[in-house]
């Protein structure tokens, strides 16, 4: 099984960082990193959340919504698709105070890569529910479920286990955007890495722990998802060709 | 006045693009009439249930249900077509059975019969429990009420799904081909439940079947569709046994011949 591969490589990607975090030469570095490391995890845990929230909504509002709110969804997924990450993010944190609006960095990158996730993420949503099949949503008809009704008990129960695997993919990706945020001025990983590397040139030790660091944030997310999987996939394909 | 029809399809009419598939159809069905509807694919039979069921639009022409309009509505003394509200109303009337059973599958067999009539009519869950209980024994499936779909034969599906259709308590059954996707072995215990269903219950049952044996011994009227319209209808008796259009006698001949 793929979870015993993923979760040995994640052993072993910690068991390293605890022994270079003993040694002379690393061990100068780790707190700053670990710090560097868990406002990375701050930030992408919430701009999962954020992004899980509008790929909801804007996936539902482009298939189901009416006609303006049907605009409005389509817009958001095209501008943010469109455009980089980084862009996103130097709009919210320096062009927006031009026209009087300020937000601290932190929420800024917060928001920036949630929606500029969320907004790949619809796109997943609308693919998992357009692939739901069509006698599903006949079944509901025929019982006399309102729109809202099938989406809620019959329909999102079914695409949310198709969602899964695109969505482990989403979270990587926005853990590796995450590092855009140290040219807004916010102290990740990248950033405490770069900043140490300035200060001493120690490059080696440096990025051989950054990486370590980033790899074991990945594994856990990818391991996670195929927890959630198994789940999930549990719950709709009862007794189905197994 | 005479009683209305449980069901009147008045001059209706389906087209997609250029290819009519009904044309004026002109169909009453009484209140406890069972009717079976055959004839060649794609002679549309599929679609008049379909339609009534709103899985179809209709192009012309109007649908009554139980004395109603259902595709229509009145408003100021004139009909004008129908909102979703008045389109639920009637709809709560019909349940559906369906080829391919289309059970969901992250609901077990009870839990299929309980959904709509909890989400839909508010029913409690101790009442709606009890009550699916009571139709899955009916349909021979009491043992089964914690399977999923995934974990049951076709035959079983199939009869979980005319429990869930009968678990809203509809006054109209439509039973789209519903034996098709079964293997042959399976059919006898589907058929079985709705003979079953068709002596309690005083349901109007439409139905669209390949299965000849059946609609001449259940049915009240057979109507035989050819390329959109009703070619020949009358009791089973006449069409089976005494067909007087050339183009029944064909497909009948084919089919039986065919076994």
């Amino acid at each position: 099984m793929w979870i015993r591969v993923l979760a040995a490589m994640l052993a072993a990607t910690l068991t390293a960082i605890v022994i270079l975090s003993f040694q002379d030469g690393f061990k100068v570095f780790v707190p700053g990193l670990l710090q560097g490391a868990w406002l990375t995890v701050q930030i992408a845990v919430l701009g999962a959340l954020l992004a899980v929230v509008m790929a909801l909504t804007a996936a539902l509002a482009k298939l189901y919504g009416p006609l303006p709110l049907r605009w409005l969804a389509v817009a958001y997924i095209e501008i943010f698709r469109g455009t980089s990450a980084l862009v996103q993010l130097f709009w919210l944190y320096f062009v927006l105070p031009q026209f009087g609006i300020f937000m601290d960095a932190f929420p800024v990158a917060v928001l920036a890569l949630g929606l500029n996730i969320g907004a790949y993420g619809a796109e997943v949503v609308r693919g998992a529910i357009r692939a739901v099949p069509k006698g599903q949503w006949e079944a509901s008809t025929a019982l006399n479920m309102t729109r809202a009704q099938m989406l809620r008990r019959i329909i999102l129960p079914q695409a949310f286990v198709a969602m899964i695997p695109p969505w482990g993919n989403l979270f990587i990706e926005l853990v590796k955007s995450t590092s855009l945020v140290s040219l807004i001025t916010l102290a990740d990983l990248t950033f405490k890495a770069q900043q140490m590397n300035q200060a001493t040139l120690q490059t080696v030790p440096i990025f051989t722990l950054v990486l370590l660091l980033y790899l074991a944030i990945s594994l856990t997310i990818t391991i996670c998802m195929r927890f959630t999987e198994g789940w999930a996939a549990k719950g709709v394909l009862h007794g189905k060709a197994s | 006045m005479t009683e209305m029809p449980m069901v009147r399809y008045e001059n209706v009419s389906k087209r997609y693009g250029a290819f009519t598939v009904l044309d004026n159809l002109n169909l009453d069905v009484a209140r406890g009439e069972k009717v079976s509807i055959i004839g060649p694919s794609g002679s549309g039979k599929t679609t008049v249930l379909r339609m009534l069921m709103t899985l179809e639009s209709i192009n012309g022409g109007t649908l009554w249900v139980d004395g109603e309009p259902m595709t229509h509505m009145s408003k100021n003394g004139r009909l004008v077509p129908a909102d979703a509200r008045h389109i639920r109303r009637i709809r709560a009337k019909i349940g559906m059975v369906f080829q391919s059973f289309n059970l969901f599958p992250h609901m077990t067999a009870l839990g299929n019969c309980i959904e709509a009539p909890i989400t839909v009519l508010g029913m409690g869950r101790k009442e709606a429990e009890e009550r699916a209980a009571e139709l899955l024994d009916m349909v021979g499936l009491s043992a089964k009420k914690d399977h999923y779909p995934g974990q049951l034969s076709g035959g079983q599906q199939q009869r979980v799904a005319i429990a869930r259709a009968l678990a809203m308590r509809p006054k109209i059954m439509l039973f789209d081909e519903v034996t098709s996707a079964l293997d042959p072995e399976l059919v006898g215990e589907v058929l079985q439940v709705i003979r079953r269903i068709g002596a309690e219950h005083d349901l109007t049952m439409l139905m669209v079947t390949h299965q000849m044996g059946f609609a001449k011994e259940f049915s009240d009227r057979v109507c035989f569709f050819y390329q959109g319209k009703i070619c020949e209808q009358g009791p089973p008796a006449q069409i089976f046994g005494n067909p007087q259009n050339e183009r029944t006698r064909q497909f009948l001949n084919a089919v039986l011949e065919a076994g």
